[in-house]
């Protein structure tokens, strides 16, 4: 059987979409598909979607499972500015490379945990649990870094920001490799299935001996990993640590991926490509509106109008108008078979 | 109220030959019910026994799919509750309705507030609030947020709004709950003043002695069935419970003789288990290969029993012991690695999982046993839920098809299947056969003497007392949250439960 057919079937609109818009930009600037190898590393502005778009989309796939289990989590853009600051504030002060990572790391993971704790045992609403340390990471950040931009000249430590591999910038190897890993491992494991069952009725999930709390906070922690490793990244990118800027916003730009990628913010199924391929159409907006040249504060709103009609396509009236003049849907029919 | 019987002339409101249907299950079948004029008349049943399918077929929130409605003399079929309520029927329910952080005045002018130059006339409406609240005896600022008040107090706004909306079918449904005595008997007064200003009320409760403190008019429903309407002052309580349950008294059917292979050694025993708040201690013994059937109104913590004998909820007293070694019982992952099984009273909110697959769902329970780590691979996936497919003739077109669109015996069945894949040894089931239709009744009736054969422990929660009867070797009869006598071998009768029931029922009025 083609176990990987009712899969792509589910990325179709988003793939469609992120060609559409990426069609859209390169009839205006066909120099926009163009690409050029220089010094063995590949050059032009779709990597630079890739490359620019990569703290997004880590934070778009730990997000993924976190709304997955029903939640969502605010704090990733103060996490990120947070283990950035951490990052820095490490290597500057002599410690290695290695420990620096795995500090910052840590440190992300931790806020995961902190999160985690706060919904999975107080029961507090994920939206509420996660503000508060949206609002009091930035402050920790900033502290940190003692209120000045850190900057560090570690070789290693810039290497992440806007080194290479294989032809590629480090940021998009990260975050395909990272993406292909978590996919990986919720796919080849229950994990996924369990993810799902809880996001859609955590009562029945735990009277099923699904250890619905450890999965949640495991969630959480997923995600303030992401938030590390973008963290890292956007650090590294500048050479210095940014405690006002590192971040900021992010969580609404990694959210709107999963819902570009046609997640639903109630829980349940998710596609972690999905939302990689939501964020990679938010950034090709990005990308190609600053092309434009259009005077930056109409940026917003064109990304907003975008967005908007994206939703509006994806939107169930939407849909269940496209079903009333296409096909009809199979599933439609069969609960009127079975009501009769 | 004198002679208590009815001419045609005082009915208010006349239902007859209600039908309705939800996909996979009868919920109402050909009931009627008449309301007269000044009278107070109680609608009981168990759960799932129709009652509100009923009343919301009255209010217009579903559509009746047979039968006729008649009100005031005249043919009606509200479409919605609102045109039900203009037509004169209004509706208070046990969660009050209203807006909590509005005043008193604006919840019962909602939609309607007196208006000048097209503004709400403030001073007008807390006029007309007052003036409408006064004929209740309702000490209360009416410019008060009505969530300052007490429940009792709202749910006599909610009333005075029903009544001034209606004006000739008041329908309580539940709203007793959560009031204690004193504000109970407050609401009976003003029951009693409408009653006697000629509209026609129904009352809905699980509380048989508010159904005689003001009732004078009993329906009983039970499985989409009317059983009978008869006058409260001539229905003895005994037989108004043998009504509910499924009994005529006195009928004595010995069901099948039962293996006594239940007479080997005790393999689960509980002593002294219990939860404060939820269940009162008791003590339980469950050989291996015996059903022990569990019987009770609603409300008497049968439901209790069974979360904390499955660890939903935890016991803060007793012991549980396993083949005479202890057992911690503290979490449902706890029960599983004890090999237990759970099927929840309410299939959708704590059974299925409604957007996962027939499959996915079946194999929830087996593979969170196994652990996230060791996934159930595909393959085995489809031959489980296959299997049990087709053993319990589950009706789905295929196994990926989400369970929520199944009906609710197969969602039944489907959760049955998830408990059995993980092969257990001592299953739980709360009303097995509740809310689905009389064929997969027999199924899952058969599906429990066949478990129970193969050597399982069963027990099984039920209010139809006859199948209880059928495949229960020992009955448990609860009252008021605790264990209140045990019914064994031939003394298992629906007659004898009924008893057990009722005794308790008497002493409370009294």
């Amino acid at each position: 059987m083609n176990a990987l057919k009712p899969h792509l079937i589910r990325l179709l609109p988003q793939f469609a979409v992120l060609i559409a818009v990426v069609a859209l930009i390169s009839l205006a600037f066909p120099d926009f598909l163009k690409l050029q190898i220089q010094n063995g590393r590949v050059y032009g502005s779709l990597i630079d979607v890739l490359n620019r778009g990569a703290p997004v989309a880590l934070l778009a796939i730990g997000m993924t499972i976190v709304i997955a289990t029903r939640g969502i989590d605010l704090s990733v853009g103060a996490v990120m500015a947070i283990c950035g600051a951490v990052a820095a504030a490490s290597i500057t002060s002599g410690h290695s490379l290695v420990y620096t990572l795995a500090l910052a790391l840590s440190v992300g993971m931790l806020c995961g945990l902190w999160n985690g704790i706060l919904v999975a045992v107080l029961d507090i609403q994920p939206i509420i649990a996660t503000l508060v340390l949206m609002v009091a990471g930035r402050g920790i950040a900033q502290l940190i870094t003692e209120g000045a931009i850190l900057t560090f000249n570690d070789p290693g430590l810039i290497f992440i920001g806007s080194g290479s591999f294989l032809g590629l910038p480090m940021p998009v190897v990260i975050w395909l490799v990272f993406g292909i890993a978590v996919t990986l491992l919720v796919r080849r494991t229950a994990l996924g299935m369990l993810v799902e069952a809880l996001g859609i009725n955590r009562r029945a999930s735990t009277l099923s001996g699904v250890s619905t709390g450890v999965l949640l906070i495991a969630a959480y922690v997923l995600s303030g990993l992401c938030a590390a490793i973008a963290g890292i990244i956007a650090a590294a990118d500048i050479r210095g640590a940014d405690a006002n800027n590192a971040g900021l916003w992010l969580e609404l730009d990694a959210i709107l991926a999963v819902v570009v990628g046609g997640n639903s913010l109630l829980g349940g199924r998710f596609s972690i490509a999905a939302s990689l391929l939501g964020a990679l159409i938010i950034q090709s907006i990005n990308t190609g509106i600053l092309l434009s040249g259009f005077p930056p504060e109409f940026n917003l709103i064109i990304k907003a109008a975008i967005i908007v009609l994206i939703l509006v396509i994806q939107s169930p009236r939407i849909r269940d108008l496209a079903t009333l003049f296409g096909r009809a849907d199979s599933a439609e029919a069969s609960v009127k078979q079975e009501a009769k | 109220m004198p002679g208590n019987t009815f001419g045609s002339d005082d009915i208010i409101l006349s239902a007859t030959g209600i039908d309705k249907v939800f996909p996979g299950a009868k919920a109402l079948n050909k009931v009627n019910f008449q309301l007269a004029r000044g009278e107070v008349h109680a609608l009981l049943g168990e759960n799932g026994a129709g009652k509100s399918t009923l009343v919301k077929c009255i209010t217009g929130a579903y559509r009746r799919d047979g039968g006729r409605l008649v009100l005031d003399g005249a043919d009606i079929d509200p479409r919605d509750t609102f045109e039900a309520q203009r037509l004169g029927i209004g509706t208070v329910y046990q969660e009050v309705n209203l807006l909590p952080n509005l005043t008193v005045a604006e919840n019962l002018f909602l939609g309607r507030q007196p208006k000048r130059f097209g503004l709400v006339d403030a001073r007008e409406m807390n006029r007309r609030a007052e003036t409408l609240l006064a004929g209740y005896d309702l000490d209360v600022d009416v410019r008060a947020e009505l969530s300052s008040c007490s429940v009792a107090v709202q749910q006599v706004v909610a009333i005075a709004r029903a009544v001034d909306l209606s004006g000739k079918v008041l329908i309580l449904d539940e709203p007793t709950a959560s009031l204690d005595a004193h504000e109970v008997e407050m609401l009976f007064s003003i029951v009693r003043r409408l009653k006697a200003q000629g509209l026609g009320i129904v009352f809905i409760t699980h509380f048989l002695e508010q159904v005689y403190a003001i009732c004078d008019r009993i329906t009983v429903l039970r499985n989409g069935q009317l059983v009978g309407t008869r006058e409260a002052a001539a229905l003895p309580r005994r037989e108004l419970i043998a009504m509910m349950l499924g009994r005529e008294l006195g009928d004595e059917i010995k069901a099948v003789a039962r293996a006594d292979a239940a007479e080997g050694p005790v393999r689960y025993r509980f002593a002294g288990y219990g939860r404060k708040g939820h269940i009162e201690p008791f003590d339980l013994e469950v050989r291996k290969g015996e059903v022990v059937g569990i019987a009770g109104l609603l409300g008497s913590g049968r439901t209790e029993t069974a979360e904390i004998l499955f660890g939903a909820e935890k016991a803060d007293s007793g012991t549980a012991e396993i083949d005479g070694k202890p057992a911690e019982l503290t979490s449902p992952r706890a029960a599983i690695r004890h090999r237990f099984g759970f099927c929840p009273e309410d299939r959708k909110v704590d059974g299925i999982v409604g957007d996962l697959s027939v499959r996915e769902n079946i194999a929830l329970a087996l593979q969170a046993r196994r652990g996230w780590a060791r996934p159930i691979p595909r393959a085995e996936q489809d031959r489980l839920a296959d299997q049990y497919i087709k053993a319990l003739d589950i009706r789905t077109t295929d196994r990926e098809k989400p369970i929520r669109l199944l009906s609710g015996g197969n969602q039944q069945k489907a959760i049955l299947a998830r408990w059995l894949a993980t092969n257990p040894e001592f299953l739980i089931l709360d009303e097995p056969t509740r809310g689905i239709d009389v064929g997969a009744h027999a199924e899952i009736i058969r599906l429990i003497e066949n478990l129970c054969e193969q050597g399982m422990s069963l027990i099984v929660i039920s209010s139809e007392l006859d199948e209880l009867v059928a495949y229960s070797r020992r009955v448990i009869v609860l009252r008021d949250r605790a264990h209140v006598s045990e019914l064994v071998g031939d003394a298992v009768t629906t007659a004898h439960i009924v008893e057990a029931i009722a005794a308790g029922e008497k002493q409370g009025a009294a």
